[in-house]
């Protein structure tokens, strides 16, 4: 196996005795204090989680709206800068290649934020499929991706510098944010449920900027703890957010995953476009549900879910949830079962546990 | 080294300890363990009168993240178990060689496990485990 990467962050998660592991090709923190404390500080106060694994890419040039259009399932035309959208990526059979954010910059420039384990698959899917009068190039290395997330961000930053962050509106952003006197970009957007902000800085200064939000948050007793990817992971889930590996693939098409909303079948043509209406017109075999366990145990990816007599489905991803205190967790059924509120049972080392289809998400923030 | 490790007590290289008071085995898992796992959240206990063999899986405890085995330390039979744990599984976090005993066991007749550590053995396989 190739070594595996370190974000610029590596020697402070290491120095905050982070447990670290693998993923995705990068060794990164799962764990500082403890899963359960970095959700409820998320949820309650603020967290700070180092995601500069994920991947960067810059779209420049006359043809690159036409190219995102074209290999989006979603429809950029209704962008203006600023605004951020959310789109899966498609196979031609309909399958998807990945889930991305794409940031207008401009007419003729967008940042593209890609899935760390899809770097290098969505770097060459998409220059095989680059247009003349446009460029691709991928910035990850030079990028480091912090979020900041949970109901006390907008202090923390606050704290930091004077941009008119609370007008930021979710999935919009500032290209040129100060913030301890480094220039980042910064979004309203995360993967957590709450309320926060992911910010781009170069790679160069993250350290600085880690240990100035997190000073931040100290000096104004925000209560700020860095959080690693368990928490994200449960976090996201608890959000009812797909995570690709899990909820997305190249053999589940985002239909499946409920994700219609993020597909413009008006929009033109775009890759998949074909497969996906085939799918709506034929119906769908599965699809993506909530699961919520009625009893002790806790459920997980590859769990069979049962009617009591036959297999109906499979869970694609399942944790303990803190905020519910309870397990919660995401499969794919067949489509009839598929209905909220349906007894069903996850089967647990050959024995089977009740549980409820629900709907998605499991924890909605109250609204301000 | 950070973790606790008790004396009187013996180990497997699995992470278990094994209190041995007679032909009575009190099973739990040590410091390490609770440490490495985190987050304890649930613990599936065997049913009293099971009989097992050292190295089969008697329990199963799971963090956030992970799903773990206990694995019993001696052939025997399973005489208790501690209930206490499916109320309230954070015990094993907070006091692994205490209130967070897992299984009793009654040792078959003539049984001696020579793979079993003492506190002093069980030490050095931890440095080990950190060094890598």
């Amino acid at each position: 196996m190739a070594e595996l990467k370190k974000t610029p962050l590596f020697e402070r998660h290491r120095a905050l005795k982070a447990a670290l592991a693998e993923y995705g090709g990068w060794i990164m923190p799962i764990q500082y204090e403890g899963i359960i404390a970095e959700v409820r500080q998320t949820r309650q106060k603020a967290a700070l989680f180092d995601v500069s694994h994920m991947g960067e890419f810059l779209v420049e040039g006359a043809g690159a709206a036409a190219f995102l259009q074209e290999v989006l399932t979603n429809d950029i035309s209704a962008l203006y800068d600023g605004r951020i959208i959310y789109s899966p990526l498609c196979y031609p059979h309909g399958g998807t290649v990945d889930d991305i954010l794409v940031y207008r910059c401009g007419a003729e420039r967008y940042l593209v934020v890609v899935n760390a384990a899809n770097t290098a698959k969505d770097y060459e899917w998409l220059s095989e499929r680059a247009k003349p009068g446009m460029s691709l190039r991928d910035i990850s290395a030079e990028t480091a991706l912090l979020a900041l997330q949970g109901p006390n961000s907008l202090a923390v930053l606050q704290a930091l510098g004077r941009a008119p962050l609370e007008q930021l509106r979710y999935y919009h952003f500032l290209p040129e944010v100060e913030l301890a006197g480094i220039k980042c970009l910064v979004s309203r957007t995360g993967y957590t449920g709450e309320d926060g902000f992911e910010i781009f800085c170069p790679a160069g200064k993250a350290e600085a900027l880690w240990g100035a939000l997190l000073e931040a948050g100290e000096l104004r007793h925000l209560g700020l703890v860095p959080a690693g990817l368990g928490a994200r992971d449960v976090l996201r889930l608890e959000a009812g957010l797909p995570l690709y590996g899990h909820e997305l693939s190249e053999s589940i098409s985002p239909l499946e995953a409920g994700l219609e909303r993020f597909i413009s079948f008006k929009k033109g043509p775009f890759i998949g476009r074909e497969a996906l209406l085939q799918q709506m017109e034929a119906g769908l075999s599965r699809r993506l549900c909530g699961l919520i366990l009625l009893e002790r145990g806790v459920i997980r990816e590859g769990y069979p879910v049962s009617d009591g007599e036959k297999e109906i489905g499979v869970v694609s991803s399942g944790t303990y949830s803190p905020t519910l205190n309870r397990s919660i967790g995401m499969a794919f059924l067949a489509t009839g079962e598929a209905v909220p509120g349906r007894a069903v049972q996850v089967v647990i080392r050959d024995r089977a546990h009740r549980a409820q289809v629900v709907t998605l998400p499991f924890y909605r923030r109250e609204s301000k | 080294m950070n973790w606790q490790v008790q004396k009187g007590l013996k180990y497997t290289r699995t992470h278990e300890w094994v209190r041995l008071e007679g032909d009575l085995a009190t099973v739990g898992i040590t410091d390490y363990a609770q440490d490495m796992l985190k987050d304890i959240v649930y613990v599936e206990l065997p049913e009293v009168g099971r009989l097992a063999q050292a190295g089969e899986s008697l329990a199963v405890l799971e963090s956030v993240k992970a799903v773990s085995d206990l694995y019993a330390p001696v052939d025997g039979e399973v005489v208790e178990v501690n209930e206490a744990l499916l109320e309230q599984p954070e015990l094993l976090n907070q006091d692994p060689y205490g209130e967070a005993w897992v299984v009793k066991m009654k040792v078959a007749p003539g049984y001696e496990n020579p793979d079993l550590l003492d506190e002093e053995a069980y030490a050095v396989l931890l440095e080990e485990e950190v060094k890598e």
